[in-house]
């Protein structure tokens, strides 16, 4: 069992970004199929039958989010996510600057199953290069007649327009991306109402990341059941790993789900290096629990063994960290991270992120005192699901995980006295 | 009030009028303007913030509130080269601090000045996605990946 690429079939040719090496591997011919040979609503049925869900982090059954969607007729969007910024997730980015034709398929087939003809793509600010090959695609997949006015003939009409970020963090959650495309500042919005049935314009909107969309046209084309034949019962399809850390090969891998965290970590990424020792895993980008190297013993990458392990699959960002590591200057380093990117609109993630740092900053300096770490694991009754959004909840992931999984070596900080920084 | 077009340049007007054109609502093409603004003055100060709200019918103090949201909108003067190094995790554990070090040695500034000729402000910023590539900086759009001191020195010499 290695790497099974799907998504990432492509990415290797030269030229692989141009329409003209796409359709010679047969692309644009799914979106063919879903306009001229099946409704809307059977889209919506392979998806489901699929058992795809959200890769962005969330894990939600994206079949399930597309039927949510009312049956009105007020104009309807899909906005692919593509504001990939999860510390530790670089997997995005390949397909975008790679195979941007096989997103603008995902984007259209999508977009023609939930009934919109109109679809943005929010890219962080950063990914510069990114929008400009997103927008010569665009251009050339206009040009050809399959987006636009005309849909391949169809008669069905797709605009896909590139917005770009402008660099927060917060955005790629989907109602301060939301607000951000309609311009004005990132911040969540109270929910319910859900974006789809009330999203971007107050029109029903379905926000889906970009491997979520990629994955899309081999559904259509293989069909629900055969994406749902790979996999484990409650992880299907296959997913992207961003590999990063103390390894000898960092890089984005694609697994059949269920493969074993040993062929990822050992096999492919060449293990630790130097002949140092494992000791913790952020297995699905720096908002998830950390494990330590026995916890993810016999570990495999799913939704259900990782979940089992007291962590989540995340965003498939796995951050790999050898005995070299200090963890307290991880957990610092993480926890002014959620402190700068917390929009500051609801108060325990505003307060709770900055007394986090304040509090970890002592300690780094070593001025710590013994009670401050009972103090920190506080804040987990004090913010955990008390937010707007999920932010909050995954400044909490490696501050809770890392002192309770390696107290020790934070005791030993604070005892020590010794500054870090 | 009118809006004065001789404050962008013509290029950066036909793209102005071409992303307000993209959206249902053109209010979502305010960050695109910021960006193209920016872009070509080298930051937003209140003239430019002014103008753009004229632009868009706001208060200027909404737009503002907008622009000071993002970080990728300076709303203070910068050097002719924004370094901007990664260091979040994947790039801190490896090695990114001394990328810092490095470049706050090698130029004479700290995280966040710019140097006296006003050639670089060097500021640190959060994950890049290029955790692959650890460590890793952006100058200007421009990203540099697998950073060792040695090739952080060419390419600050290769700037001029």
């Amino acid at each position: 069992m290695g790497e099974y690429r799907l998504l990432l079939a492509n990415v290797d040719k030269p030229g692989s970004h141009k329409l003209e090496v796409y359709r010679k591997a047969g692309g644009y011919e799914r979106l063919r199929k879903a306009l001229f040979e099946m409704k809307p609503d059977e889209v919506v049925e392979e998806v489901k039958k699929s058992g795809l869900r959200g890769r962005g982090g969330a894990g939600f059954p994206t079949g399930v989010k597309w039927g949510f969607v009312p049956k009105t007729d007020l104009p309807k969007y899909l906005i692919c996510n593509a504001d990939e910024g999860e510390p530790g997730t670089f997997k995005d980015r390949v397909i975008i600057e790679k195979d941007p034709h096989l997103l603008l398929e995902g984007i259209a087939i999508s977009a023609y199953a939930i009934g919109a003809h109109e679809a943005f793509i929010y890219i962080r600010g950063e990914y510069e290069y990114g929008a400009r090959i997103l927008e010569s695609a665009i251009r050339e997949a206009e040009e050809a007649g399959i987006l636009g006015d005309n849909a391949l003939g169809s008669g069905y009409r797709i605009k896909i327009v590139v917005h770009r970020g402008a660099g927060a963090y917060v955005c790629g959650e989907e109602t301060a991306l939301i607000n951000s495309l309609e311009g004005r500042r990132g911040h969540p919005r109270l929910r319910p109402p859900f974006p789809a049935s009330k999203g971007v314009y107050q029109c029903p909107t379905i926000v889906n990341n970009v491997e979520t969309l990629a994955s899309v046209p081999f559904i259509v084309e293989k069909g629900g059941d055969w994406y749902a034949s790979l996999g484990t019962e409650k992880s299907k399809g296959t997913k992207l790993f961003s590999i990063s850390g103390h390894i000898k090969r960092p890089g984005v891998y694609e697994l059949i789900l269920g493969t074993p965290f040993d062929v990822l970590l050992n096999e492919l990424a060449g293990g630790v290096r130097d002949g140092r020792k494992l000791k913790a895993v952020i297995p699905g980008g720096s908002s998830t629990p950390m494990l330590t190297a026995e916890e993810v013993e016999g570990m495999t990458l799913d939704y259900e063994n990782i979940q089992a392990r007291g962590s989540q699959l995340g965003s498939g960002a796995v951050i790999v960290m050898d005995d070299s590591t200090n963890i307290v200057k991880v957990v610092w380093r993480l926890a002014k991270f959620y402190a700068h990117e917390s929009c500051g609109q609801c108060t325990p993630c505003r307060e709770g992120t900055r007394w986090m740092v304040q509090i970890l900053d002592r300690i780094v300096r070593g001025e710590g005192r013994m009670e401050d770490l009972d103090v920190l694991l506080d804040f987990e009754s004090i913010m955990a699901g008390n937010c707007l959004c999920p932010l909050g909840d995954a400044a909490l992931g490696p501050l809770i995980s890392g002192i309770t999984k390696f107290r020790s070596e934070f005791e030993a900080q604070i005892k020590s006295g010794r500054c870090l920084v | 009030m009118v809006v004065d077009r001789s404050f962008v340049s013509e290029e950066t007007w036909a793209k102005i009028e071409d992303l307000m054109g993209r959206y249902p609502d053109k209010r979502s093409a305010l960050l695109q303007v910021l960006h193209v603004v920016q872009d070509e003055k080298g930051y937003l100060n209140y003239d430019a913030i002014k103008w753009i709200a004229t632009l868009f019918r706001l208060p200027p103090a909404e737009v503002y509130s907008v622009a000071s949201f993002y970080t990728m909108y300076n709303l203070k003067p910068v050097g002719k080269y924004l370094i901007q190094v990664c260091t979040n995790i994947s790039c801190s554990i490896t090695g990114a601090d001394e990328i810092v070090r490095f470049i706050e040695k090698k130029l004479g500034i700290k995280v966040g000045e710019t140097t006296p000729d006003g050639k670089f402000t060097l500021i640190t910023v959060e994950c890049l996605g290029s955790c692959g590539k650890a460590p890793a900086m952006m100058i200007n759009k421009d990203y540099y990946e697998e950073l060792t001191p040695e090739k952080v020195e060419r390419i600050l010499e290769s700037l001029k």
